[in-house]
C-alpha cells in the first residue's frame, strides 16, 4: 500500500511555474464561487420580485442545475482528466442523477391524493 | 517509500492525494458513496414533493405561509461560502502549506456549524412556535426527513473534518493524510450539491405554493 511512489525533486523553473499554475487555478475557482453566488441571488430575485410561477419555477431549476454542474466540475474535479477512474466516477454520478429522476418521476405519478 | 515521509514543497508531488494505491482508492471509494447518496436523497427528495402540503383533513399549515427566505438565504450563502474555504484548504494542500490547510478547514467548519445553528434554530421555530411538529402531518414528516437527513451530513461532515484537523496538529502534511483531506473536501461539496437543490425545491418553490 502507497509504496509506489518516488520522492522527486523539482527544478525551481517547475516549481515556480507550478506555484503560478495553482495560483491561476485558484483565481478561476473564486470566479466560479461569484458566479455560483450571482445564480444564488437571481433565484431569491426572482421569488421576491413575484414574477409568474410558470416562469420561475422552470427558471430556478435551471439555475440549480447549473449551479451543481458548476459544482461538480470545478470544485469537485470531476472534470479532471488526470484523475483516476475519472470516467468510472462520471458515469456512475449520471446514473445517480437518472435514478434519482426515475424516482421523482415515479412518485409523483404514483402519489396523486 | 513511506506513507510518513517527510515532504517539502519543492518535492511535494502534483495531486499528492492520488499519489498513493491507498489515495486512490479513497478517491474512487468516495465517489462511489456519493453515487449511493444521489439515490438516498432523490428517494427522500421525491417523498417530499409527493407529499407536501398534503395530510389529515383541515390541516392547516401550507409550505406558503410556513416557510420564510431570509433565514433560507443566509444559510445557503454560510453553506456556499464554506465549500469555497474547503477549496482554500485544497489550494494550500498542493503548495504544500499545511497551516493553510488547517486554518481554512477550520474555517470551513466555522462556517458548517454556523449553518448547522441555524438549521437547529429553524426547526425549534417550526416545532414549538408553529406547532409543526414531525408528527403534525406527511408534510412536516416528509420535510424534516428530507432537511434533516441533509443536517446529519453535515454534522457527520463537521465530525470528520473536526476530527482530520486535531489528529494530524502535529503530524505535518504526508501521502497518508493528503487523500484523507481531499476526500472531506468531496464530502463537503456534495453536501453544498444536496442544499442547493434544497433551497431551490424547497423554499423558492414552496414560498411559490
Amino acid at each position: 500500500m502507497g509504496h509506489d511512489t518516488h520522492v522527486q525533486e523539482k527544478s525551481q523553473v517547475q516549481y515556480d511555474y507550478d506555484r503560478k499554475h495553482n495560483a491561476v487555478h485558484m483565481r478561476h475557482q473564486v470566479v466560479n464561487f461569484a458566479i455560483m453566488i450571482f445564480f444564488t441571488f437571481l433565484a431569491f430575485a426572482v421569488v421576491v420580485a413575484d414574477f409568474s410561477p410558470y416562469f420561475i419555477k422552470p427558471f430556478i431549476l435551471l439555475l440549480a442545475g447549473v449551479q451543481v454542474v458548476l459544482q461538480l466540475y470545478s470544485f469537485m474535479h470531476m472534470g479532471e482528466k488526470k484523475a483516476v477512474h475519472i470516467g468510472f466516477i462520471n458515469t456512475f454520478v449520471w446514473m445517480g442523477a437518472l435514478i434519482a429522476f426515475t424516482i421523482f418521476l415515479a412518485l409523483l405519478t404514483i402519489v396523486w391524493w | 517509500m513511506d506513507l510518513n515521509t517527510k515532504f517539502t514543497p519543492k518535492s511535494w508531488p502534483d495531486h499528492a492525494e492520488q499519489a498513493t494505491l491507498e489515495g486512490k482508492n479513497k478517491f474512487v471509494g468516495i465517489w462511489i458513496f456519493i453515487c449511493s447518496d444521489i439515490v438516498l436523497f432523490a428517494s427522500v427528495f421525491a417523498t417530499y414533493l409527493s407529499l407536501k402540503d398534503s395530510g389529515p383533513a383541515g390541516m392547516d399549515i401550507k409550505a406558503s405561509e410556513l416557510f420564510g427566505l431570509e433565514l433560507a438565504f443566509v444559510m445557503t450563502m454560510l453553506l456556499l461560502t464554506s465549500s469555497l474555504t474547503s477549496v482554500y484548504a485544497m489550494y494550500h494542500m498542493k503548495n504544500y502549506n499545511f497551516k493553510g490547510v488547517q486554518l481554512w478547514m477550520g474555517i470551513t467548519v466555522l462556517l458548517g456549524l454556523g449553518f448547522l445553528g441555524l438549521e437547529i434554530y429553524e426547526f425549534y421555530e417550526y416545532t414549538v412556535h408553529e406547532g409543526f411538529g414531525f408528527t403534525h402531518s406527511a408534510f412536516s414528516s416528509a420535510f424534516y426527513v428530507l432537511v434533516g437527513t441533509h443536517g446529519l451530513h453535515v454534522i457527520i461532515g463537521l465530525v470528520w473534518i473536526t476530527g482530520l484537523i486535531i489528529r494530524n496538529a502535529k503530524r505535518g502534511l504526508n501521502l497518508y493524510n493528503a487523500p484523507k483531506y481531499f476526500a472531506s473536501s468531496i464530502y463537503w461539496h456534495f453536501i453544498d450539491v444536496i442544499w442547493v437543490f434544497i433551497f431551490t425545491v424547497v423554499y423558492l418553490m414552496g414560498v411559490l405554493g
